[in-house]
């Protein structure tokens, strides 16, 4: 019996738009299991980021719980929010988002240096993490200088500095051309075959087709969830997923 | 790290920082400049003061130091009287008068008289007791040691022609209708002086004080306008003013510390005009580094966003944003410093160059605490600055945030 890492219960997100409640998530439940890989797919606008937020601790629910390797995220206040998401939760946005003016491996050492790891730590694991995702050579180069893809190879790095129990990659492949894209995904694939946790939310096909599993949203509840690859399979799943 | 990122931030957009610590710089070199300018004056005076080495001025009662033309009688007897106090140890009486000097092309040495040749040249003249006075500097020359002697300030010897040596024609009064001269003296210049109270290009003299009492004739007899007081070390100086007032109901005691504050009430409107303008620096620089800030919060909003959702404390947020505010307002403050000195000394010439002010009169006194403490307070608004572009930053709706950017 694999080790629950996330867990959400009766998930509710409402908020008033020009006066008139909006009910982005509705009464949404999910289990995700250590090492499983969770795509949420469904139409603009059906919740998937604002679900997203909510298991990243970055917003809460209006009613319901989330817990994280057992910690209830939604009642945390903000200060433990914010180390929760430091040491336990990775980020993977879809415009990347490194800081311009530091280096590559600068933007993977943040987190840690926030986390207070000593910095010959820091750097060690940073070079570790950016020839893990294939930017070994580039740890010195400014976002600027690299390439999108190169861009959210660093995110992904950077996301997994702190060694987090779960990932989460809000649309990773959205900015990126096809080919780009096939590489994020076989690189998703390799980090979650190594036993990384990911819930991403995409449009992106090709992305949910590589997911263990895909989870169907619809006006801000899960319509259906379809198993494409048992837990313990750990054979390739994407064409091509030779990140 | 954050304050790499604080400082890496502000390299980003150069031009705009460069600018923005510019205009920092010229509000902190404004506000040095009016910190100097609201005390060096006074800070002028009371140096001229305390550099003739009294600390009690006695004049004719309800009159300042050559305020007015009034004087007081029986001067030889008040010097007696004011000598046999026990705190005193020296007395300077002085007399202040007009000379008018006769010049002529054969009474020149060597120079023809400026003015033209038989033109009269009138100055301010003082009497002295040559053996305490205090009132001139002899840059060239000798002191007084004789009744015919006369001591002059470079203007007195440009205005006439005249050079240390020569031996000139003087009188107390001119009537330029009649040209008659009165109270006429033939003295010789012993010394070229630098006049302590008089400015640069006024005309000044010195002589004997019984020589000048003497030129003015029954009127002027024994007859005093100012007499200088120095007390000895450790004595109470406001019981001995008090004292010396006490004792004779014609004068009117004046203590450096009174004349300070006389010269304080003088320059209130200078002050307070310095202040404003103190305080108008200070906005600016205020204004300038919230301004910056808070448009490169703006611009980083995303950024910010991401920061708080990767687990970066709002604390470290608030810093790094104040960090800003803080590195533009030091630099700007170290450049202004250098700044407001540059300006002080060119503005020093100009004021300075205003007639009847004492040649050396400092208008901007540097006073090191006082310039750092107004830096300090420069330092303070730049770290005030960025409290609530700082506060926004950290405290912005993070998922809210995300999705207006991803939007945008």
């Amino acid at each position: 019996m694999r080790e629950i890492v996330l867990a959400a219960r009766d998930v509710r997100r409402d908020y008033p738009v020009v006066g008139e409640p909006v009910h982005a998530v509705r009464g949404i439940s999910l289990d995700v299991a250590a090492g499983d890989w969770v795509a949420v797919v469904g139409p603009s606008g059906c919740g998937k980021s604002t679900l997203l937020n909510l298991l990243g601790a970055i917003d809460r629910p209006t009613a319901g719980s989330i817990s994280i390797r057992g910690k209830d995220v939604a009642r945390m206040n903000d200060a433990e929010a914010t180390r929760f998401r430091l040491t336990g939760i990775g980020f993977v946005f879809q415009r990347f988002y490194l800081m311009p003016t530091l280096t590559a491996s600068e933007n993977v050492e943040l987190p840690m240096s926030e986390a207070k790891v000593p910095r010959a730590q820091r750097v060690a694991r940073a070079r570790e993490l950016l020839t893990y995702v294939g930017l070994g050579a580039r740890a010195d180069h400014r976002p600027y200088q690299l390439s999108g893809g190169e861009q959210q190879r660093v995110a992904i790095a950077r996301a997994l500095a702190n060694q987090p129990a779960l990932l989460l990659a809000d649309e990773p492949t959205g900015e990126l051309d096809a080919r780009t894209g096939t590489e994020m995904i076989a690189l998703f694939d390799r980090l979650n075959r190594d036993g990384t946790t990911i819930v991403t939310v995409t449009h992106d096909e090709e992305l949910a087709q590589a997911a263990r599993r895909v989870v169907h949203m619809k006006d801000g509840a899960i319509v259906d969830q379809v198993v494409r690859r048992p837990l313990g399979d750990d054979a390739p799943a994407a064409r091509g997923a030779t990140a | 790290m954050m304050l790499r990122l604080a400082l890496a931030t502000l390299s980003r957009r150069r031009a705009r920082t460069a600018l923005t610590t510019a205009g920092v710089a010229v509000a902190a070199a404004m506000l040095l400049d009016m910190v100097m300018l609201g005390s060096g004056m006074r800070e002028s005076f009371r140096g001229f003061i305390e550099q003739q080495g009294f600390q009690i001025r006695l004049t004719p009662r309800g009159t300042m130091p050559f305020d007015s033309e009034a004087t007081v009688g029986g001067g030889a007897a008040l010097v007696q009287a004011v000598s046999a106090d026990p705190d005193v140890v020296k007395v300077a009486p002085l007399i202040g008068s007009k000379i008018f000097s006769r010049v002529t092309a054969a009474s020149t040495s060597a120079n023809t008289p400026p003015s033209g040749a038989d033109s009269v040249v009138a100055a301010f003249v003082l009497g002295v007791v040559p053996a305490v006075q205090g009132d001139y500097l002899i840059v060239e020359g000798r002191e007084l040691a004789a009744p015919d002697e006369m001591v002059v300030n470079a203007s007195y010897l440009a205005a006439t022609g005249f050079a240390v040596g020569d031996t000139v024609q003087i009188a107390a009064g001119y009537d330029a209708q009649m040209r008659r001269f009165a109270g006429t003296r033939t003295v010789r210049i012993v010394a070229r002086a630098r006049f302590v109270m008089l400015g640069g290009t006024e005309r000044a003299a010195a002589l004997p004080l019984e020589t000048v009492q003497a030129m003015g004739g029954p009127e002027r007899a024994d007859r005093v306008s100012v007499v200088m007081v120095a007390t000895r070390p450790g004595a109470d100086i406001e019981t001995v003013r008090l004292r010396l007032e006490a004792a004779d109901a014609r004068v009117s005691a004046l203590s450096t510390a009174a004349a300070l504050k006389f010269v304080d009430e003088r320059l209130g409107y200078f002050r307070q005009l310095a202040f404003i303008l103190a305080t108008v620096s200070l906005a600016v620089g205020f204004l300038l580094v919230t301004t910056l800030v808070t448009v490169s919060v703006n611009e980083r909003i995303g950024e910010i966003a991401v920061m708080r959702a990767i687990g970066v404390a709002r604390w470290r947020i608030v810093a790094q944003v104040m960090a800003e505010g803080v590195a533009l307002s030091l630099v700007g403050a170290t450049i202004g410093l250098g700044l407001g000195l540059i300006t002080a000394k060119w503005l020093n010439g100009i004021l300075a160059a205003f007639p009847g002010l004492p040649a050396a009169f400092d208008f901007f006194y540097f006073e090191p605490a006082a310039a750092f403490r107004s830096l300090g307070l420069l330092v303070l608004c730049g770290i005030a600055a960025g409290v609530w572009p700082a506060w926004r930053a950290a405290t912005l709706p993070i998922a809210k945030t995300l999705r207006e950017e991803a939007v945008a």
